[in-house]
């Protein structure tokens, strides 16, 4: 009985000295002290961010378009006109409500990037729903956006099923702490979603590789879909990414603790995503180690840094090694 | 940033709230548990005499709050009088009274006392001597000489009245106290004596209560003080101390009773012993608020009634606040399981239970299909509340076709909330699938038992209804929470395996 509960719990000592942040510390110490309340509907419309990232010469999916009314909804056949895959997302969604990646249009059929067909009225209704508030918090009335498929790079494909997988990178007061790869599976049913069974992939700062993957919160090496291996992982462009994601602290106008969602296009190199100004613990887990020492050494750094100069500083100061290679090196001593 | 004027608003809520809770503990005698009994004395004063056709003043003494007794509830009663409460040399009287009265009268007064061991003490607020107390001859030898006897065997005010008394004994009687026995009542003499001998007392009325006593009269007792406290002594045995059962009834030194305008008065008592609650004794409190006893008891019963249920919202807010602070439970609505307990509360956990798990399953099994209409939010959500309710009306009928009466109190769920509910959990079952949603529904269902649990005992029914400020300590103990950055229980578990390496 005794080993039971012991093998399912771990003690708060314990995660404590890995540095592990709890959710109620998250809020208190970082949300609540660095994030400024006012600076919120930046963040939380994702129309806001887009248009603020134009101003800041911040890379962004090309938009499409928007639907404000629901009589705005009938145009949405001469808006899509043209684009071959595109996403509509409401602009207050949260935790990845309510998006629709089309993947490309069929003889008038809107198909999935699962090859579920759908057809306008379909896809109307679902635009109609977002203005309806059905996926904002609170049920308020909402805008739909309609952005450009990324054409995310080809070097990443094997290493995720069917949706696009994306870079989790926290900010915190300009400098980016810790990154992780979100791959979309089956079971997340092409969502880059943690919680949907999406597998995290935790990345050194300093290299933009891999080091450890995470899905459900356990250990994984490998793709559970394509089977593929996670050691080799390797984000190009890194700093180019990095500074993309330092950016952003300016361009919010200061939100100190930041989740940045970055993707890999193949035209366009690294393209903000959206923004996050509650971003989850589970990168925690996908590092294998926790946010508290990096977050208490950056509140000991002067602020006024310049963008370059505060991701040179991560680069050096948390580069860490794959635990990836050690795994499969160890296995491959084994046999 | 500085934490200090937190944790001074913290700690003042708490010293407030403790203060204020034990300040209606001692004072008021509210116990702390709601199973203790309390005695609780009833007792009634007939007041009989024969009026002479013309205006008619009657002046009783009354009892007050005193040591081992706390007043709860008096009444008259006394057809076709003018009555009065005065206050006059420190007691309490009644002053009934009427223009014209003819034969026999009867005036009723009764009083709830409260039996307290703990009660305050008589305030004690040194008498005035009686003046120059004159003798007539040849009793004035008399008395000089039992004064003098019994002042060389004392050492102090009241050793002097037990000799003094002892000497009226029957054994000891001597000659000079036969003759003063005839010329003096007991009780007034030896007042008189003291006085005499420069020691303040005064004659006393008390009621030796019995359970189911009738036509008892008052007996004479006499308080003797030393220059610091009282002390009551038996006229006839000279002992002193005060017997548990004794209520005084006039402890100024003043008549019981006063009949102007009436002849052959004279009042008697009956008394009833009851064990009550201790919380229906001090509902029964007198209305005495100030600022300090500031009292839900002074509302009208019905308000109490809600106030009861109000009061206890905190608590299972407080349950909430926990089990999402401290362990990390997910929920469907931050409050909502609040409700749903304070629903349960009218329908019983089981049958509440039932009927919640009937009404979100069906209601979930409709806004599966409403969601092929392809409606609004605003309209869809309305149509849920529409069928929320034709669901909770099929039930209760058939409830009541088949003989189960607790299916009636189905009606008592909040039915917006459950809408919404109902709504919440359809699109997470879309969006997360149905583990999600037996997460998010089984974290509801479990903080809603718990707060149920929590807002039904009997012991924090009773605090929160009789001690308001523990209303204060609750909010100490949330803002204290809201403080809180340590890990989640549930944490502990998430996080297991990144420690395991």
């Amino acid at each position: 009985m005794w080993n039971w509960t012991m093998g399912n719990w771990t003690s708060p000592d314990k995660l404590r000295v890995k540095g592990i942040i709890g959710m109620n510390r998250r809020n208190i110490r970082y949300i609540g002290r660095y994030n400024d309340r006012r600076l919120y509907p930046l963040v939380d419309d994702k129309l806001k961010t887009k248009l603020l990232a134009q101003e800041h010469g911040i890379t962004t999916p090309a938009l499409i378009g928007t639907v404000a009314t629901q009589f705005g909804v009938k145009h949405l056949r001469e808006m899509l006109r043209g684009h071959d895959g595109f996403v509509i997302k409401p602009a207050k969604g949260s935790g990845g409500k309510g998006i629709l990646v089309i993947d490309h249009v069929e003889d008038g059929a809107f198909v999935k990037p699962s090859g579920v067909r759908l057809t306008l009225k379909d896809v109307e209704r679902h635009a109609s729903n977002i203005l309806s508030g059905l996926y904002s918090l609170g049920g308020s009335p909402d805008v739909a956006v309609v952005e450009a498929l990324i054409n995310f790079d080809e070097r990443l494909a094997e290493y995720t099923y069917e949706g696009v997988p994306d870079i989790r990178v926290i900010v915190f007061l300009g400098y980016p702490v810790m990154a992780m790869m979100r791959l979309s599976t089956a079971a997340s049913d092409g969502k880059a979603n943690l919680h949907q069974g999406a597998v995290g992939v935790g990345l050194d700062i300093a290299t933009g590789s891999a080091i450890r993957g995470v899905q459900f919160d356990r250990t994984r090496l490998d793709h559970p879909d394509t089977g593929h291996e996670l050691a080799s992982l390797h984000i190009p462009d890194w700093r180019t990414l990095l500074l993309l994601a330092a950016g952003c602290y300016e361009m919010t106008g200061m939100l100190g603790y930041l989740g940045t969602d970055v993707v890999l296009d193949r035209d366009h190199g690294p393209m903000l995503l959206e923004l996050n100004a509650r971003p989850g613990l589970a990168i925690q887990m996908a590092n294998g180690e926790g946010l508290r020492r990096r977050l208490d050494l950056i509140e000991r750094q002067p602020s006024g840094v310049p963008p370059e100069e505060r991701v040179a500083f991560a680069q050096h100061h948390f580069a860490r090694r794959s635990e990836l290679e050690t795994s499969t090196e160890a296995t491959a001593e084994a046999v | 940033m500085s934490r200090l004027p937190f944790y001074l608003l913290v700690g003042l809520l708490l010293v407030a709230g403790i203060g204020l809770s034990v300040h209606r503990h001692i004072s008021l005698e509210v116990p702390w548990t709601p199973g203790e009994q309390r005695e609780v004395w009833e007792v009634e004063a007939l007041v009989n005499f024969t009026a002479q056709g013309g205006p008619v003043l009657v002046n009783m003494a009354l009892p007050s709050h005193q040591q081992s007794f706390r007043m709860l509830t008096e009444h008259t009663a006394s057809p076709g009088y003018g009555l009065a409460f005065l206050e006059e040399n420190g007691g309490r009287r009644a002053q009934w009274s009427i223009r014209e009265a003819s034969g026999s009268q009867q005036l009723y007064y009764t009083t709830q006392m409260l039996a307290t061991p703990d009660a305050r003490p008589v305030p004690t607020e040194p008498p005035a001597l009686g003046g120059d107390i004159i003798w007539e001859r040849p009793y004035d030898t008399a008395a000089a000489q039992v004064i003098e006897r019994a002042w060389n065997r004392s050492a102090d005010a009241f050793t002097f009245a037990r000799e003094l008394i002892r000497d009226f004994g029957d054994e000891r009687q001597g000659e000079n106290s036969r003759l003063l026995l005839t010329q003096f009542e007991r009780g007034q003499l030896l007042v008189r004596l003291l006085n005499q001998a420069g020691v303040p007392a005064r004659e006393v009325s008390g009621l030796l209560l019995e359970d189911a006593r009738r036509r008892q009269t008052l007996s004479q007792w006499v308080q003797v003080f030393d220059g610091e406290r009282w002390a009551l002594f038996d006229p006839a045995t000279g002992e002193q101390g005060r017997p548990d059962n004794l209520l005084l009834w006039e402890a100024s030194g003043q008549a019981v009773l006063e009949v102007q305008g009436g002849t052959n008065s004279r009042v008697t008592f009956s008394m009833l012993n009851r064990n009550q609650p201790a919380a229906a004794a001090v509902r029964s409190q007198l209305a005495e608020d100030t600022l300090l006893n500031f009292s839900i008891h002074s509302l009208p019963l019905e308000e109490q009634a809600l106030f009861q249920t109000i009061l206890l919202i905190p608590i299972g807010a407080l349950v909430v606040v926990i089990l999402r602070i401290l362990v990390g439970i997910k929920t469907s609505g931050t409050f909502m399981p609040v409700l749903i307990a304070l629903a349960f509360i009218q329908t019983t956990l089981i049958t509440g239970l039932v009927g919640f798990l009937l009404i979100v399953a069906v209601g979930l099994v409709i806004r599966n299909y409403l969601s092929y209409l392809n409606l609004l939010l605003v309209a869809r959500v309305t149509a849920v509340i529409i069928t929320v309710i034709a669901i909770i009306s099929l039930f209760s009928v058939l409830a009541y076709r088949f003989g189960l009466n607790a299916g009636l109190t189905i009606t008592f769920f909040p039915m917006i909330i459950l809408s919404w509910t109902i709504e919440r959990m359809s699109i997470l079952w879309e969006e997360e699938g149905p583990r999600e949603v037996l997460i998010q529904g089984g974290g509801s269902l479990l903080t809603a038992v718990i707060a149920f649990l929590a807002m039904t005992n009997p012991w924090v029914r009773h605090i929160t209804f009789n001690f308001l400020g523990v209303q204060m300590i609750l909010m100490a103990l949330i803002l204290l929470l809201g403080n809180y950055t340590g890990y989640r229980l549930l944490e502990l578990r998430r996080f297991k395996p990144i420690t395991e390496d």
